[in-house]
């Protein structure tokens, strides 16, 4: 097992022994405070360098856990009276993005989100949530909706990439994701979005032309998957790991290089291991952002968004 | 008789191994080799033709520098943000060194050319990857250097023209690079709301990030014949179905079949073409 794995284990003993301390001090009316306050120091340490200590690769597999929750899981904790709708009105229904309206804190809002599953099953019916231009066009058919009826968007990305299959081809991926790049930036609502766990390329990024974009703390963005890019550098892609530290594509990187705007933080040991907590850091952030962008009209979220995306890139 | 059979073949293998070497012997510069049908042309006979091949009409990949000549009216193009270049934001090693060697060969900063200038009399902003200089990768250089032109023809109030040549996002500037997409495509809802005319001629090849935003926002999508244009690579496709594609899979045929372009032009028509549909918008 990882080094991550040892002091994330390490800090549930210090937490049990901590509960069974209090536990103990309370049953038996004993003052164990000093006790339990040297622990408490210990654990905060420890999970501070446990944050630290992580490495790109950890996020990565923690980013792709098969436990890690999908859109679907937010939505369920975080809105009231969501509504999924279907179809791009074009071709089909493409159940790798699940997409509708919904409620947050009693005001209407859309919501879109890339949909992986959690059994092979589910996983093949969500196409292992790579999307194919019907996929696009129908969070585009959304946000043109939300649009219209003037309700914020709020984006989950979670892909490993578009899917590159001969038919998303035919109907023009590349298309499907261009126009959403083009549409998104000219949305007079706030844009919100969020990377709950795989930032693959422009599959992701088709989603992700927001006025505030965020990433959760074990998560990925970027141009390449860190297999293809081992694959492509060293004709390897065993060298995956390494790839994922060469490429910076944690959050903490995309930070530094100006490309999101904040790092949610995740529950220790990765954000499947408690869900609802999840959920609370997201829509504390949500409730910050929404608040911050409700502020702008129409015509100042189209410039905000522009000059976000106007900035990023670096060169002499 | 099986033996003699793959003797046979031994031979045929060496004569064509020693007819390349003869052909690839050939003084650089001088004569051109059609990659399709192995014909060589006098290079002058060549650019006189566009760089398309006489015997079999192949459309050879051609440098920005050529592309704008053939173009341009002669005297009228201006170039804008020649100096504009990488300065490697992920540390990535051995970049630079492969910058400095495409910068060498192409006499390029970086793998877009853009400027402004007229084509019979009518002015436009143009911008044109080449392929020659990283594979046409587009990082933060050709991302800014094409929003820098989009930007100035809105300005300007001009239509816009972007030959695409692209391996699809530069790798090694990572997801800044990835952004580029988000950026230059943002820059085209802006001119797009303004009124103005977006021309986008895609040009072997086109893949990837770039075909996946600037280069699919046209007014008008054009191609050349059998230029290759796609999302994601033909390999990493045929892993992924687990079957062969057909072999006119990702060319401007097959696009424009299944409704992704708007037509085919042979280089040749490509000024007249280009002539007539910015006439038709500045009426």
């Amino acid at each position: 097992m990882t080094k991550e794995t040892n002091v994330i284990e390490e800090l549930e003993q210090i937490e049990l022994k901590i509960a069974e301390l209090k536990k103990f001090s309370i049953e038996q009316n004993i003052d164990l405070s000093d006790d339990i306050s040297s622990l408490q120091t210990k654990f905060k340490t420890l999970q501070k360098t446990a944050h630290e200590r992580i490495t790109p690769w950890e996020r990565v597999k923690l980013a792709r856990h098969i436990e890690r929750p999908t859109s679907l899981d937010y939505i369920r904790y975080l809105f009231n009276d969501f509504i999924e709708l279907h179809g791009d009105r074009l071709y089909g229904d493409d159940e790798a993005i699940v997409s509708g309206i919904a409620l947050f804190q009693g005001k209407p809002i859309t919501v879109i989100g890339h949909q992986k599953g959690k059994t092979t099953k589910e996983n093949l019916q969500r196409n292992f949530g790579m999307p194919h231009p019907e996929g696009y066009r129908k969070a585009l058919r959304l946000m043109q909706q939300a649009n219209k009826f003037n309700r914020p968007i709020i984006c989950f990305i979670n892909t490993a990439g578009a899917y590159p299959g001969k038919e998303a081809e035919e109907r023009g991926q590349s298309e499907a994701i261009a126009r959403n790049l083009r549409e998104m930036a000219g949305f007079t609502v706030p844009i919100i979005c969020i990377v709950i766990g795989e930032g693959g390329s422009g599959g992701a990024l088709a989603l992700g032309v927001g006025n505030h974009i965020f990433m959760l703390e074990n998560t990925y963005y970027s141009v390449i998957s860190p297999e293809g890019a081992a694959s492509l550098l060293w004709k390897d892609s065993s060298k995956a790991q390494t790839a994922a530290e060469t490429m910076k594509i944690t959050p903490p990187d995309l930070l530094e290089l100006g490309a999101i705007d904040g790092i949610i933080p995740e529950v220790l040991g990765g954000a499947q291991k408690n869900i609802p907590l999840q959920a609370e850091y997201i829509r504390n952030q949500l409730v910050k952002s929404l608040t911050e962008l409700s502020k702008l009209d129409k015509e100042e979220l189209i410039d905000h968004r522009y000059n976000k995306f106007r900035v990023m890139g670096s060169f002499i | 008789m099986l033996k003699n059979f793959f003797t046979k073949n031994k031979l045929i293998k060496q004569t064509q191994e020693v007819k390349s070497k003869i052909i690839d012997n050939v003084p650089k510069g001088l004569f051109g080799k059609c990659s399709s049908c192995n014909n060589i042309t006098y290079t002058k006979e060549l650019k006189n033709n566009l760089f398309v091949c006489p015997t079999c009409g192949h459309h050879m990949p051609i440098s920005a520098k050529d592309r704008i000549e053939f173009l341009i009216d002669a005297g009228t193009f201006i170039e804008y943000d020649k100096k504009l270049s990488s300065n490697n934001p992920l540390n990535f090693e051995g970049y630079k060194d492969k910058l400095k060697q495409d910068m060498k060969k192409t006499k390029m900063n970086d793998a877009v050319m853009t400027g402004e200038g007229k084509i019979n009399d009518l002015p436009v902003v143009i911008g044109v990857m080449d392929s020659n200089f990283r594979m046409g990768s587009m990082g933060s250089v050709v991302g800014e250097k094409i929003t820098r032109a989009i930007e100035k023809a809105i300005e300007k109030k001009i239509p816009f023209i972007l030959f695409s040549a692209s391996g699809g996002a530069r790798m090694q500037e990572g997801v800044l690079s990835l952004m580029q997409m988000a950026k230059t495509s943002a820059a085209l809802e802006k001119m797009s709301k303004q009124g103005l005319l977006f021309i986008s001629y895609l040009t072997h090849p086109t893949t990837g990030g770039v075909s996946a935003s600037f280069a699919s926002l046209g007014d008008i999508n054009i191609s050349e014949p059998k230029a290759l244009i796609g999302f994601a690579g033909r390999r990493i496709i045929e892993q992924t179905i687990r079957q062969e594609l057909p072999d006119d899979f990702q060319t401007a045929e097959f696009l424009l079949k299944n409704g992704q372009l708007d037509m085919i032009v042979p280089r040749k028509e490509m000024k007249d073409n280009l002539t007539t549909i910015l006439k038709i918008h500045s009426l």
